[in-house]
């Protein structure tokens, strides 16, 4: 993975920088002490790091402007950051730039519950929005399992979803309004706490925009009322093609049940061995859960073991109390930790039409044999978001380049069967030089033009989602 | 100007020297447009139907009636909600798809399955320069790049002609429930609505339409919108009595059908539902019709009143749907937001081509 060199006029100019910087903000805003901004040199990719010229850590909105003009008019490169868990190196740093991270602005600016929304700084994680709201029974709907340290900066920057959001969707679609700083300074407002803003949909571009077009500093969140209750089902098939079948045949059937988790054989054992959560000995296995009172969940359980039942199931246990439910879900939740035990490991995020499935799984499997490899599969079935983790040494020289290629060949997969490169980690620099497979030349030339007209300076987050050779002329600019 | 095929259509604008109106079904478009008509209708056809995965994809000029025939044949639909708003603006014809994601039109059933805009999973269009784009594709969740999908959802035809666009869908509920109150005040009746939405039952349409009644919607299995409608009806028992509603006034309200053939201009008002009756108090219009929980708001006004002026600031936003006065049809937007828009359109239609307001 190339990046670009660091601009060396900024690396002239940086005790300059600095001191502008320092002048113009809280004393405890700028770190620039190596040992400090060490924490900030990558994201959850750890695999690349790179130490930033400096971190800002701005408390308020008219902070993050100040920043962004100071820098703006040093030709300073920024990096907006959350929490920094982004799988996809979307905050790595360069050395010649800024990061801007809002992890200190994270206060409930407004709850409103008869219009159903919530206004947050944008470093608020994502777990304590519902943590907010939750005593008065509603909750914000998109859950990546990251949810604990994740902000919903973030989760705008990538567009996060989640294990429910088969039924509530993503990040877009739960986003309301935002405020929002441009790499000039200026403060915009974008959406509001309505459900229709008009004009051009500006609110949809920036969800998932991977920090390109501007920094978020406050969110205006959709919050829903909590459901009466929800229970899970576990079931096992004795081939993938069967339970991907099963899976087909429930959404045809009318059900939305609120997650559909896909578990492959490789998946299953090396779950088994490390959480204990007594797993059925099968090929394939769905858990599904469903949601209402308690009747409501009985009748669409009914439902759904009416239509595994025709796929014959090789085991079918429904949860009957929270402790079951527990155990149903302990050997998924553990599932990254059980591939951890396994080996170092990268987690893909391609995206695949749920009718290929059987398929690609099959092909998966050929790909990872002939590569001399190991992949456990585990995946939101309902939305054919894939994650194959691959299992390699990282002790052993060449084994991870050997595993990147082999996620490569399984994201070209995805794409060839009609999917694409990302489902919800994003592009950011793991990914950017794939955009080829997925996109014509027009078609990324098309998204350039959005960032033109936000960013024309090529200031923000540089060198991510877009390959370098595409961007070349623009980043000299 | 009719093509046939994306490779014609995009080699007619890559040509075209001068304004061009874009042109669906011709049954929605609010401001008048100069230019030579381009027709969709050449471009039809369902590209991709995979009931099992619940993914449509299908060109840009089919007609809306013909999409729906097909899902209806599969017993599912777009979860949307079309509004058909023929009869509110007096034309003829059939929507197309493409003009139907051009407006991001969305009925009552916005509040609980989203806009247009949130169904739409991808797109391919041609741009001013004759480009051909596409962006998205056929599966529910993609972060790869810029989101384009989103932003032509809505974009009233401004930044390009929409080719070819793919939604996921829903299947159709087995059964549907509305309930009624009646008599409320419009304050009251938004409170009502907005304690049926704050419930955990799942309400999927929720409207108050003055002197007809506030409803409430519940869709899904028998069983279900059985127990919900009892919990609903239970949880609103302080509004006044909560009955069944005899017939189905969701198409009604959907198409707003009270203001058909009434003289006056017709505003869209989105807002919060909150805000709502207050606005609508110090408007005082003809008629008022109240969907989506409160958050949008239908105005039957005088000829030419300046509805926009006499609301001064609020958080949400003016669409003048028909008049025949100078007004604006779009709400003006703040500054910087302006030039964004701008500078959006200059980039994907340097020429100006496809001319028009917003
Ligand atoms: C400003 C405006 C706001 C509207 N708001 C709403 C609303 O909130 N709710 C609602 O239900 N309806 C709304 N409508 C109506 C909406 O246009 C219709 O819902 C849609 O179904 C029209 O279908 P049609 O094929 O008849 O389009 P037409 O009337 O032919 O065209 C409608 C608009 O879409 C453009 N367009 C048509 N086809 C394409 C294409 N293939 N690619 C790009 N652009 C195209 C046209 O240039 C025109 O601007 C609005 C319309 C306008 C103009
Ligand atoms: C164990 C684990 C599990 C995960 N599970 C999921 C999952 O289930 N679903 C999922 O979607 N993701 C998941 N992720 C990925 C990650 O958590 C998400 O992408 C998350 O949204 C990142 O949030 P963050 O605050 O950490 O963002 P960061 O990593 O700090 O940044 C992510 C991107 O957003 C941009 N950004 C950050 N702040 C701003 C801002 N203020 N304004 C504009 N842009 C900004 C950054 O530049 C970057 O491109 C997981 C990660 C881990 C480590």
């Amino acid at each position: 993975m190339d990046m670009p060199l660091p601009d060396a006029s900024v690396i002239a100019r940086r005790s300059r920088i600095l001191a502008r910087l320092a002048a113009a903000l809280p004393a405890d805003a700028l770190i620039s002490d190596p040992v400090e901004t060490r924490a900030y040199e990558c994201d959850a990719l750890t695999a690349y790091r790179c130490l930033p010229l400096a971190v800002t850590l701005p408390r308020t909105t008219t902070e993050v402007a100040t920043i962004l003009r100071l820098c703006h008019e040093e030709g300073v490169k920024v990096i907006p950051r959350g929490a920094g868990t982004s799988l996809a190196g979307g905050s790595l740093p360069t050395a010649d730039a800024v990061v801007l991270g809002v992890a200190r602005m994270n206060a409930v600016l407004e709850t409103d519950y008869p219009n159903r929304f919530i206004r947050v700084q944008s470093g608020r994680t994502n777990l304590s929005v519902t943590g907010a709201v939750e005593a008065d029974g509603f909750f914000y709907a998109p859950d990546p399992s990251s949810q604990l340290a994740c902000a919903i900066a973030g989760n705008i920057g990538m567009n996060s979803g989640g294990a429910h959001c088969l039924k509530y969707g993503v990040t877009t679609n739960n986003l309301l309004g935002v405020t929002m700083v441009t790499m000039q300074g200026d403060i915009l407002q974008i959406g509001g706490p309505f459900l229709d803003a008009g004009g051009l949909d500006l609110l949809g571009v920036i969800c998932g925009s991977e920090g390109q077009l501007g920094v978020v500093t406050e969110a205006w969140l959709r919050i829903l009322p909590k459901p009466e209750g929800a229970r899970p089902v576990l079931m096992g098939f004795a081939s993938n093609e069967v339970a991907g079948a099963c899976v087909s045949d429930i959404i045809k059937g009318g059900l939305l049940p609120v997650a559909i988790e896909f578990m492959d054989r490789p998946c299953i054992e090396a779950t088994e061995a490390f959480a204990h959560a007594g797993y059925p000995d099968c090929e394939a296995l769905l858990i599904i859960e469903v949601e209402g009172s308690p009747a409501e969940i009985d009748d669409q359980l009914a439902r759904i073991k009416t239509i595994a039942q025709r796929h014959n199931p090789v085991a079918y246990r429904e949860s009957r109390s929270e402790e079951e439910a527990k155990r149903i879900w302990l050997g998924r939740k553990s599932a990254f930790g059980a591939m951890g035990q396994m080996g170092d490991y990268i987690c893909l995020d391609g995206t695949i039409p749920v009718s290929e499935l059987a398929h690609v799984l099959r092909r998966i499997g050929e790909l990872t044999a002939s590569y001399g490899l190991r992949v456990a599969n585990v995946f939101h079935a309902g939305d054919g978001n894939m994650h194959p983790l691959i299992i390699f040494d990282a002790n052993k020289p060449g084994d991870l380049e050997l595993a990147e290629a082999l996620g490569a060949d399984i994201l070209r997969l995805c794409v060839e069967v009609g999917g694409c490169l990302t489902g919800e980690h994003g592009v950011g620099v793991e990914k950017r030089d794939l955009m080829h497979v997925q996109f014509t030349r027009d078609d990324m030339e098309a998204q350039l033009r959005v960032k033109d007209v936000f960013d024309p300076d090529w200031l923000l987050n540089p060198a991510k989602v877009f390959p370098l050779d595409v961007t070349a002329s623009r980043r000299v600019a | 100007m009719q093509p046939d095929t994306e490779a014609a259509l995009a080699s007619l604008i890559a040509g075209a020297s001068g304004k061009i109106a874009v042109t669906g079904g011709g049954t929605r478009r609010l401001d008048a447009v100069a230019g030579e008509p381009l027709s969709t209708a050449g471009l039809t056809g369902i590209t991709l139907y995979e009931p099992g995965a619940l993914t449509l994809v299908v060109q840009a000029g089919t007609p809306l009636d013909v999409i729906e025939t097909t899902l209806t044949t599969e017993n599912q639909r777009l979860p949307f909600e079309v509004p058909d708003l023929r009869g509110l603006l007096g034309r003829s014809g059939n929507s197309t798809i493409g003009g139907t994601v051009a407006a991001n039109a969305s009925g009552p059933r916005r509040i609980q399955a989203g806009a247009c805009r949130d169904s739409l999973i991808g797109v391919r269009f041609v741009d001013g320069t004759g480009t051909v784009v596409k962006n998205g594709g056929r599966v529910m969740k993609n972060v790869t790049g810029i989101d384009l999908v989103k932003l032509m959802a809505g974009s009233q035809g401004r930044l390009g002609v929409l080719t070819e666009v793919a939604f996921k869908l829903l299947p159709v509920p087995e059964t549907a429930a509305t309930l009624v109150l009646h008599g409320l005040d419009d304050a009251t009746a938004i409170t009502a609505l907005s304690s049926a939405l704050t419930s955990p039952f799942d309400v999927s349409g929720a409207a108050h339409w003055p002197g007809h009644g506030t409803f409430i919607r519940i869709e899904g299995f028998a069983t279900s919108v059985a127990y919900r409608s009892a919990e609903l009806q239970r949880r609103l028992a302080g509004f006044g009595t909560v009955d069944a509603a005899a017939d189905d006034p969701w198409p009604a309200i959907r198409d707003v059908a009270p203001f058909h053939g009434a003289a006056g201009d017709v505003w869209r008002l989105s807002t919060t539902p909150s805000q709502a009756p207050a606005l609508v108090a110090r408007l005082a219009p003809r008629q008022a019709l109240y969907d989506w929980g409160g958050g949008l708001v239908w105005l039957l006004t005088d000829e030419g009143f300046d509805l926009r002026a006499a609301l001064g600031p609020f958080a949400g936003h003016a669409t003048l749907i028909r008049s025949h006065s100078a007004l604006p049809t779009f709400h003006p937007e703040p500054a910087p937001i302006a030039a964004l828009t701008r500078g959006l359109r200059a980039k994907f239609d340097p020429r100006g081509l496809f001319a028009g307001a917003l």
